[in-house]
């Protein structure tokens, strides 16, 4: 009987651990934070291909993308997950500012229109998520909004948040002023360009995960 | 171009659904108007405000600035963050202060936990016509 009772719980643990191990992680954040090349720095650095195209005009992720069986490795420690790479959630979206950075009208309203959509995607797929990354530009100002926005419904949905701040290769960038913004939350300060702090953030994952 | 600022007290929209308070809200700001909200929308709200608006984006709405500015638990000492976990508990939503406008308008809003600026766009000025030359 004690027997059988073993095998109950070490079959619940082990599927509570099999769930736990394939799990889906969204990258979320307003336009330009840089989750595309996060994406990408994942991408090749455990499957060795890149992700999606990066751009310096905003949008440019007007679909969400997914890479399944993302696996990452530390030690002993292994981690699965859906990578789920998402437009960036903003509030206004101007054709014009497109135009500023050299589109023609015809292929800046048409971006405008795809962006829209990406946010309103990006937006319905929150549901879906069990672990989140927010990345953030660490050169900006954190206490918009829409981080604000994003990370509070991420809390009221009990999804797990790590923020990053990113682009922390820049000298404007400020990731103790990031930190001070969201106190609750593990902040790490990363360039998904250069790799600078990467082993930290895939450290950060692994507690995020519950590793 | 006149700036119109409307205050919207709470009670105007506590008895709406949230479809219902966004809707109001987003047509407001659709008459070119800056709104000051009395307390804020639930977290999901917000979500579903920005959600709206961008299905309504179109050339001549470009989208909307939001700020939400209240006491949070988060900052202070344990008195404070305690003592602002109680008043919110007692007055829900309905303390702090939210400010949306259009974002034709409304270059930015930013804040820090104790101040908030809002910095509008510059009203763009019509060209000068050329004064006709006279004949001699």
């Amino acid at each position: 009987m004690l027997q059988i009772i073993q095998k109950f719980i070490n079959k619940v643990f082990k599927d509570l651990f099999k769930t736990r191990k394939h799990i889906k992680l969204g990258l979320y954040g307003p336009p330009n934070g840089g989750k595309t090349t996060l994406a990408n720095r994942i991408c090749m650095d455990w499957l060795g291909e890149e992700m999606g195209t990066v751009s310096h005009v905003e949008h440019e992720t007007r679909e969400i993308q997914v890479k399944e069986q993302v696996n990452i490795t530390s030690g002993r420690k292994e981690l699965s997950f859906n990578l789920v790479d998402t437009p960036g959630i903003a509030t206004k979206i101007d054709y014009e500012d497109f135009m500023k950075k050299g589109l023609s009208e015809r292929e800046a309203k048409k971006r405008a229109k795809e962006a829209t959509k990406g946010v309103i995607d990006a937006i319905k797929w929150l549901d879906d998520m069990d672990v989140v990354i927010v990345v953030l530009d660490g050169t900006k100002d954190p206490y918009s909004q829409v981080n604000i926005t994003i990370i509070g419904n991420l809390a009221a949905r009990d999804i797990p948040v790590l923020i990053v701040a990113n682009k922390a290769d820049l000298k404007k960038a400020d990731v103790k002023k990031v930190e001070a913004a969201f106190p609750q939350y593990d902040v790490v300060g990363i360039s998904a360009k250069y790799g600078q702090g990467i082993d930290k953030f895939y450290e950060g994952l692994f507690v995020m995960a519950g590793k | 171009m006149d700036l119109t600022l409307q205050f919207v007290p709470y009670n105007e929209i506590e008895s709406l659904s949230s479809i219902g308070r966004i809707k109001k809200l987003i047509h407001l700001v659709k008459e070119d108007k800056i709104i000051l909200l009395e307390g804020r929308l639930r977290k999901d709200e917000e979500t579903e405000l920005i959600k709206t608006t961008m299905e309504l984006i179109d050339e001549d709405f470009r989208g909307l600035e939001i700020g939400v500015f209240y006491s949070d638990q988060q900052y202070g000492d344990i008195i404070k963050r305690l003592r602002a976990t109680f008043v919110n508990m007692l007055m829900g939503d309905r303390i702090g202060l939210t400010v949306i406008g259009p974002a034709s308008i409304i270059k930015e809003i930013k804040r820090d936990p104790s101040k908030f600026q809002l910095l509008a766009h510059a009203p763009k000025t019509p060209r000068k016509k050329a004064k006709p030359k006279r004949k001699r």
